[in-house]
């Protein structure tokens, strides 16, 4: 056996021994970085909770259904119910006046433009909505449409659920377009020639065909955009009117849990501050339902 | 295009039919051919020789699309169709594609009777079953799904979705049946199935068919046409065509030199 | 023939009828859809275009007095919006310092460990991350950091709220991206003995270099114009700050300011102007990039 081969062999063993050592380390680096996710993850829940603890202690459970939020001194009593009903209405009525909307668009989309430059450009527009930060459609939301509406009669200077949920619709709808566009691009030609083979005009192949066929992906969507209108903060902030009230009305001035947060955290220590985390925890509560149920349709569409 | 057949009151004539893609980029050139009544026609020719766009082009399926341009005239059972709203057209034109395409989201019997709802046409129950079982049966497929008939159409096999997509275009009585490449998809178990089925149809329809396959043109139709590059080479009698093919290409496709 | 199944003019142009109507109304309902993001940017220029100068990038704002002063003799209220615009900088580059490696990395375990339990654990906690209102994040920050670590508000609670917002973004885009390129091309590498990482370093990551551009690119813009969170843990500050223990402010936090200060309330339009300038840019240079990688 001569030298030559000898050392080769050694060299390679060595370097196999080198490698298995290094994949090994890569393979843990990759494994310890998920982890920092979930540790992320459980972290918040923990400190959401820990903080919400003197609150849940002062008034527990009834927290949630109280609706007397009162910072003075000596009666301080904190309850969500105000900030909660704020929440669910606004969004709800922001779901509401953007499903129009959003289905119209997700059909000039996926539909009758689909590949066109003329969608391109809608599409650009429609993802660009998505990238207007919170704070400037509050300030037109404040400057632009609040004016419109007290012109039109709105109570309260125009501040209230009404004109929030207005803002909230615009800031919702690329959110339910993006998924439903794209799954109404993917209902197949064969099926829709199908409908038209037997007569049907468009309108009729999208309603018996188009939407049939696409429905789990379009509730997704606007379930979804539901779980983002739940969590905004600044534009609502700006136009809801901050009273600490349940609302007594689609054009009733009201708060919701993000909004009472940005709004009363700065002055905040001790219960109240507890409070508000309380409040943080059950949004964050609200918004990981709705985004589980929505993402658990996608995922069962396979 | 000279006419090879002499076909007295053919249920459907096609006048200098051309389709262009793209302006120009011609799929089917100058087409003219009667189609037989109560006979099956089939249509061959290699991939891309243009038979699908013309079996398409009868019901007009070209204008969902833009950049697509037809020219000629088309003529059903008297009563000219190239301007007809397409309503009315496809109503009388019933289509069959190359994929099974039953609704996913409707049951075999709404499948069966989709085209009554999709033109909004209301029947009473009773006439929805008797629409519902004639064209199932004319299928053969009423005693495979009677106890199933409220059952998505997908959960049939292959070859019982085809026969369920060729009852759903029965279901509306067309003048003439368009049936583009039924079988390309299916065992040749089910292809058979098919085969008899559009045989024993023709007593009271009229079928035009695309086939990529020689050999069930050569069994099951009674006049065939040979396409390439657009045109239409040749027309006649199927027993004619393959005995005796009058055109160069024809005998060439035939004997299997190309395509 | 079948009467029934005949079609009646009446039912003809009825359904014709429909169908037109139909097809106006989704073209009217998406034109009212896209027309705020037209208004929204001319009110911007419109009213911002005006402040936009070298001042207004190297300058920090004036005081409530000075605009006033401003104001008052009719003249364009002085300086800018130095220390909202480095703000955003230095929290905008830490955040990315944090989220960028862990997402990537995180992704590559997702985009290695397909069907495994704890890939699809990390995988649904990151898409509920995802979903995370930014307010509460910054409740997090705030419990996190400027509670213990930095014993006051500061441009690290701010860029750790931001991080975890962008955390899952970059992990969701960089599994995505790697489950396009084709196996064939990690496999070659693998069977030429490559170590691991060295497949990740010199394959997998220039492969999908673009892809991963893209996302994090998006996810940057995502963060750019955050307030709310930075509202509970940057606070803001009136003078440029680059110590990331103490109070910093950011673009969107000086327009929360101008906001609520009638003084200084013009300031509001030009300084969202060159926000949304910098969002939109980013936002059309990760789809252009996107779309050429397609």
């Amino acid at each position: 056996m001569n030298l030559g081969k000898l050392q080769a062999k050694q060299f390679s063993q060595l370097l196999n021994v080198h490698q298995m050592n290094s994949d090994k380390i890569t393979k843990g680096v990759l494994l310890l970085s998920s982890f920092v996710i979930l540790f992320v993850a459980g972290g918040m829940i923990f400190s959401l909770v820990e903080g919400a603890i003197p609150a849940l202690k002062s008034f527990g459970l009834s927290f949630i259904w109280s609706n007397n939020w009162n910072p003075t001194e000596g009666k301080e009593n904190y309850g969500a119910l105000p900030f909660i009903a704020g929440t669910i209405i606004t969004s709800v009525a922001a779901l509401l006046i953007s499903l129009p909307l959003s289905f119209s668009v997700s059909l000039f989309l996926g539909e009758y433009y689909r590949g066109t430059k003329i969608a391109k450009v809608l599409g650009t527009m429609v993802d660009l909505l998505a990238g207007i930060p919170s704070i400037v459609y509050g300030l037109w939301g404040f400057y632009v449409l609040r004016p419109l509406l007290i012109d039109l009669g709105l109570p309260n200077q125009g501040f209230g659920i009404f004109t929030a949920s207005i803002i909230l619709a615009i800031m919702i709808i690329p959110y339910a377009t993006s998924l439903s566009n794209e799954i109404i691009t993917m209902v197949p030609n064969e099926l829709k020639e199908a409908a038209y083979s037997l007569g049907a005009t468009r309108s009729e192949v999208i309603f018996s065909v188009v939407v049939p066929s696409a429905r789990s992906g379009i509730i997704a969507g606007y379930i979804l955009s539901f779980g983002r209108a739940l969590g905004e903060t600044m534009a609502v902030t700006m136009l809801i009117g901050n009273a600490n009230i349940v609302p007594d009305g689609f054009f009733s001035t009201g708060n919701t849990m993000a909004s009472v947060i940005a709004n009363q955290f700065g002055e905040a220590d001790g219960l109240k501050l507890s409070s508000l985390i309380a409040i943080g925890l059950l949004l964050f509560l609200l918004t990981g339902i709705i985004n589980a149920i929505g993402k658990f349709i996608i995922k069962r569409m396979g | 295009m000279k006419e090879d057949v002499n076909i007295k009151d053919p249920v459907l004539s096609i006048r200098n039919l051309s389709v262009a893609y793209d302006k120009g980029n011609y799929a089917v050139k100058d087409v003219s051919a009667d189609i037989k009544r109560n006979a099956v026609t089939a249509i061959m020719g290699p991939s891309g020789c243009g038979k699908s766009t013309m079996l398409r082009a009868i019901n007009r399926m070209h204008e969902l699309y833009e950049n697509i341009e037809t020219k000629g005239s088309l003529i059903l059972n008297g009563k000219d169709i190239t301007h007809m709203p397409t309503i009315q057209l496809r109503r009388m034109a019933g289509m069959v594609f190359q994929r099974p395409n039953p609704f996913p989201t409707m049951s075999i019997y709404d499948n069966v009777i989709a085209g009554y709802k999709l033109n909004g046409i209301r029947l009473k129950k009773k006439e929805r079953d008797d629409v519902v079982e004639r064209s199932l049966r004319d299928v053969t497929l009423w005693d495979e799904v009677k106890d199933t008939l409220h059952k998505k159409g997908t959960f049939l096999s292959g070859g019982q979705q085809q026969r369920l997509c060729i009852a759903r275009a029965l279901a509306f009585d067309p003048e003439v049946i368009l049936l583009d490449e039924p079988t390309s998809a299916l065992d040749p178990v089910a292809t058979s199935k098919i085969e008899d089925l559009l045989v024993k149809l023709k007593e009271n329809y009229s079928i035009l068919m695309v086939t990529h396959n020689m050999s069930q043109a050569a069994r099951i139709s009674d006049f065939s046409m040979f396409m390439y590059l657009g045109e239409l080479v040749e027309y006649g009698k199927t027993k004619d065509m393959f005995t005796n093919p009058k055109d160069r290409r024809t005998e060439e496709y035939l004997t299997g030199k190309f395509g | 023939m079948n009467s029934a199944a005949k079609i009646t003019a009446a039912n003809l142009s009825r359904r014709t009828l429909k169908d037109k109507l139909f097809k106006g109304l989704v073209l009217f309902l998406s034109l009212i859809t896209i027309s705020p993001i037209v208004l929204i940017i001319y009110k911007l220029v419109a009213k911002g275009y005006r402040q936009i100068s070298l001042e207004f990038i190297i300058k920090t704002p004036p005081n409530t007095f000075e605009a006033m002063t401003a104001l008052s003799n009719g003249e364009l209220i002085p300086g800018g919006i130095a220390n909202g615009i480095t703000g955003t900088l230095l929290m905008v580059v830490l955040a990315s310092v944090i989220a960028i490696p862990v997402g990537v990395i995180t992704g590559i375990y997702l985009y290695e460990n397909p069907g495994k339990p704890l890939a699809n654990l990390t995988r649904n906690i990151s898409d509920i991350l995802q979903g995370v209102p930014s307010i509460v994040l910054g409740l997090i920050a705030y419990m996190w950091i400027v509670k213990p670590i930095t014993s006051g508000f500061s441009a690290l609670a701010g860029s750790v709220s931001l991080s975890i917002m962008m955390l899952p973004m970059i992990v969701r885009s960089t599994e995505e991206t790697l489950k396009m390129i084709p196996q064939s091309i990690k496999e070659a590498a693998v069977a030429l003995g490559v170590p691991y990482y060295k497949v990740i370093l010199r394959v997998l990551i220039p492969t999908g270099f673009s892809g991963l551009l893209t996302g994090i690119l998006l996810g940057i813009s995502r963060i750019l114009g955050e307030t709310a969170p930075l509202m509970l843990t940057a606070l803001g500050s009136s003078v440029i700050n680059m110590d990331i223990t103490k109070p910093t402010s950011a673009v969107p936090l000086l327009i929360w300011e101008f906001y609520n200060d009638p003084n200084m309330v013009d300031l509001i339009w030009s300084s969202s102007l060159l926000l949304m300038g910098m969002v939109l840019t980013l936002n059309l240079v990760s789809k252009r990039i996107a779309a050429r990688t397609k």
